[in-house]
């Protein structure tokens, strides 16, 4: 019998059902786990995702064909039963639960199993093959409760506003960004925001999400103003002559990535907090032992490593290579171009 | 009287210091301004117990504990301690680059937050282990362990592995230290300088210079030139400099005093026993003499490839062979102390009249004056240049004539003044992951020539690509590699760069059979193939031509 997900050129393929989960080319009918771009690419006819992504989808793909479902809503797609699950990695991200003739497959796209309060708290689900991220799949990916981060990055930059500098926090503009806003509204009134980043805050805000509201920058912003401010700002600006005006000022880079010292340095910030969307080393097989699965295909990240410890543990794992990438790194471009 | 009076030192009642010193070390490795380095440095100075700022004094100049675990040893037990399999180890050791990190990284979370020790604490424990079972050792490990944090472990490791390489240079140090007790830059810098044993000497003693034997062994701080960019002219009328070749060799400082003899690296490595050569020379000296110049091989008086010297410098015993092989002489292009007194603040040109007369007068085959070179005008010096591949030069120096010698890398009055590097555009074939700020990142490439149909291996560079042009290499191995673990990854061969080299030589040790002196990645040449890269025998000219 054939695989109820094959891997294809096009992207995650179900067979039965004739469409495609996160396609990396233009397809009738793709099933979205998150509003990244590297899960959510341009070109589809119809596109399947949480209410919470949709407005995401919106923002960044154009008007198009988009069916919001709630999670633990059923649909049957030409008799593949699918529903969408909680995957705590952004606003509206979701693992995409399939299943057809008794066999059920998950999906996880990315996801991380802390609760950040403002995702949807991740849900494992039980299911014969589990095809699961692995950004973070080393041992030294070990994160720190999100109160400790948060504690950490409130007394940074309280520090940096006794000292008399502005703090402008890099974080990716969908998903990180939400949570700092979050993490530092309880100690100011006024928070900054790169356009990128208030572009996506207000989406979410005018779909009803509980976040704090952003200040954007724009050229009529008075320098004066931004002395000692917070400020948030997505990769793709730091360094960038945008930054200037705030002068003097530290940075703090929030990413997974910062764990490691060497990246820390790399990335020339004043700090770094290993803040992370990501399911870290524990995290992943928790959430692979909880599935129960019998088959484990792990993709984008480490997954040769995280692949053959699953086999060393006895949990037949296999690894993927997919297009997707790792969005705690790469430029982010969601929004800019409406700047 | 000292200014060190004030300062208040020694306090050490003061506990938590391994809590301020990775704080510190955290400080330094993340900031990007140097005067925020500089702060972080002066107040740990100025606050930190006395015991502890001396051996940070001594850590960060590169004189580490002698290492009493091995390598092997702390990642078996960190492992164990961790639950990994030894492969796993190995993929979180080449994705961080630095094995004190791994281990702080992959060990469970500290048990409690027990009151920590001084840094000097734990280096004096780590001493204590040297003799003593490996039971023992691994017992106190795993407690230093289980009671410090991340950070903590860090540094704490490094202590072992050694290494405190955080973008700190003596330099800066030598600022802070100079701020904290109020003494002359240069005075710090020779105080700290030299051998002295951080477990027997104070703060006040080592900065003071009481207390001490006096040590006559201690070179001078080196003064270092910056290299000149865009030609001569900026420099104004040439009269006022004096030019000579710049020696590719090791740089070295020759002191007798005391009725001995020394001979410093510019890296603070004492070098006596490693050049028997300069024996002799203990008995021609003047008392009170500290020469700079160049160690180079030569025969005859004429300085050879320094690669002839790769064979013989590594080792700690130098054989008969080796000395005939590859004799080496001191190039002398400077006089820092003559007749035991300090002569730096003396002008260049006194300095030069002085060297001259003296290495005459002597007329040693191992002691030789490196030479002036006369010239007019700066187009004549510019020709003259093209021909420092013939005099196994690197290029030209230029020395203001009325020049003091200064204390560390200044802008001004010395110059380097470097030839074009030779180049050769190359394939790349492998990549490793990189240390440091370039860990987790493909980094260390290994290039190759054609020979025909085949490619040949010829040198590993690091160097030269931006950090975005890292990212792209970076982002190629990971969608073009095939083996899936260990550090190195084949790649398809498609990527050419240039590399390039200061020099090149023969060598048996290298399938290409040549080797490169400091090569280093040019630039990417998008715009070639890899049917457009040189060749083998491309390589084999460079070398007749350039190889002797």
């Amino acid at each position: 019998m054939q695989p109820l997900i094959t891997f294809t050129e096009y992207g995650l393929f179900c067979q039965p059902g004739n469409f495609y989960i996160d396609p990396w080319l233009p397809v009738d009918k793709a099933i979205i786990t998150h509003a990244h771009s590297d899960h959510a690419r341009w070109g589809s006819k119809e596109y399947l995702c949480h209410r919470g992504c949709k407005p995401l989808l919106e923002l960044r793909l154009g008007a198009g064909t988009y069916q919001p479902v709630e999670w633990g809503d059923i649909i049957y797609v030409n008799g593949v039963r699918v529903s969408l699950h909680p995957a705590g990695h952004i606003i509206g991200s979701s693992q995409v639960r399939l299943e057809y003739q008794g066999e059920t497959w998950v999906v996880s796209g990315d996801y991380k199993t802390e609760d950040d309060g403002i995702s949807g708290a991740f849900e494992p689900i039980r299911c014969h093959s589990f095809i699961t991220e692995s950004t973070f799949g080393l041992p030294i990916y070990d994160w720190e409760p999100q109160e400790k981060i948060y504690d950490d990055m409130r007394s940074w930059v309280q520090g940096n506003r006794e000292s008399g500098f502005a703090s402008i926090l890099i974080a990716y503009s969908l998903g990180k960004a939400q949570r700092v806003s979050v993490c530092l509204s309880a100690i100011t009134e006024k928070i900054y925001a790169h356009g990128a980043i208030a572009n996506a805050q207000e989406i979410l805000r005018q779909s009803g999400f509980n976040l704090p509201s952003l200040t954007r920058i724009t050229p009529e912003t008075p320098r004066e103003e931004l002395k000692g401010a917070i400020i948030l700002a997505p990769p793709s600006a730091d360094g960038s002559s945008w930054m200037r005006k705030f002068q003097p000022y530290r940075t703090g880079i929030c990413s997974g990535w910062m764990q490691v010292r060497g990246n820390r340095r790399r990335r020339n910030a004043d700090a770094g907090f290993a803040l992370s969307d990501h399911a870290d080393w524990k995290g992943l097989l928790k959430a692979v032992h909880e599935t129960g699965a019998e088959k484990i295909f792990a993709t984008h990240g480490f997954q040769s490593a995280f692949s053959r410890y699953l086999n060393e543990q006895g949990v037949k794992a296999y690894e993927v290579k997919t297009d997707y990438g790792d969005m705690e790194e790469e430029n982010d471009s969601v929004g800019d171009s409406t700047i | 009287m000292t200014v060190l009076e004030t300062v208040p030192y020694d306090q050490e009642e003061i506990s938590g210091g391994m809590h301020r010193f990775s704080v510190l070390v955290n400080t330094l490795g993340t900031s990007t301004k140097t005067n925020e380095k500089l702060d972080a440095l002066t107040s740990y100075f100025q606050q930190a117990p006395g015991k502890d700022k001396v051996w940070v004094i001594a850590l960060f100049s590169g004189r580490r504990p002698k290492r009493v675990v091995n390598s092997r040893l702390l990642a078996e037990w960190s492992r164990e301690q961790a639950g990994l399999p030894p492969w796993l180890f190995e993929e979180c050791y080449h994705t961080v680059g630095d094995l004190a990190e791994t281990i702080a990284l992959v060990l469970p979370s500290p048990e409690s937050d027990s009151p920590e020790h001084n840094l000097s604490w734990y280096i004096e424990r780590l001493a204590e282990l040297g003799p003593l079972p490996e039971v023992e050792k691994k017992a106190f490990m795993l407690e230093c362990w289980r009671e410090l944090g991340k950070d903590g472990r860090f540094v704490f490791n490094k202590l072992i592995t050694g290494g405190f390489r955080i973008g700190v240079s003596q330099q800066l140090m030598v600022q802070s230290l100079a701020r904290v007790t109020g003494l002359e830059a240069s005075i710090v810098a020779h105080r700290i300088s030299g051998n002295w044993e951080p477990a027997l000497v104070s703060f006040a003693e080592l900065l003071s210079g009481e207390g001490m034997s006096e040590d006559h062994s201690k070179p001078y701080p080196f003064y270092l030139a910056y290299a000149l960019e865009g030609g001569p002219d900026s420099l104004g009328d040439p009269v006022e400099w004096q030019a000579e070749w710049k020696w590719d060799g090791i740089r070295g400082q020759l002191i007798r005093r005391n009725g001995q003899l020394f001979v410093w690296s510019r890296g603070e490595e004492l070098m006596t026993d490693k050049f028997p050569e300069f024996n002799p020379l203990l008995q021609l000296l003047p008392e009170g003499t500290v020469l700079d110049g160049e160690i180079m091989p030569a025969r005859e008086g004429k300085p050879l490839p320094f690669a002839l010297l790769q064979t013989r410098i590594g080792r700690k015993n130098v054989t008969k062979k080796q000395l005939t092989e590859a004799p080496v002489a001191f190039f002398a292009y400077d006089l820092l102390e003559y007749a035991g007194n300090d002569f730096r603040d003396i002008a260049l040109e006194e300095r030069r009249g002085q060297l001259e007369q003296l290495l005459t007068s002597l007329h040693h085959p191992v002691l030789l004056l490196s030479p002036v070179i006369t010239f007019g005008e700066w187009r004549e010096l510019e020709r003259i240049r093209e021909q420092s591949r013939d005099k196994v030069a690197e290029g030209i120096m230029l020395k203001r004539r009325s020049s003091v010698y200064q204390v560390g890398r200044k802008r001004g009055d010395w110059w380097k003044w470097k030839i074009d590097p030779l180049t050769i555009d190359a394939v790349m074939v492998y990549a490793q992951k990189g240390h440091g700020r370039r860990s987790n990142l493909y980094t260390d490439y290994t290039f190759a020539v054609r020979d025909g149909e085949i490619l040949v291996t010829f040198a590993k560079a690091y160097s030269g690509l931006t950090d975005k042009e890292i990212g792209q290499v970076d982002h190629f191995v990971r969608q073009n590699s095939l083996e899936k673990f260990g550090p190195v990854r084949t790649v398809k061969p498609e990527l050419v760069f240039e590399i390039a080299f200061e020099g090149i030589a023969a060598s048996g040790r290298h399938k290409s059979g040549v080797a490169l002196r400091f090569p280093r990645i040019s630039r990417w040449r998008h715009d070639k193939g890899p049917e457009d890269i040189n060749t083998l025998d491309d390589l084999k000219k460079m070398l007749e031509m350039y190889g002797k």
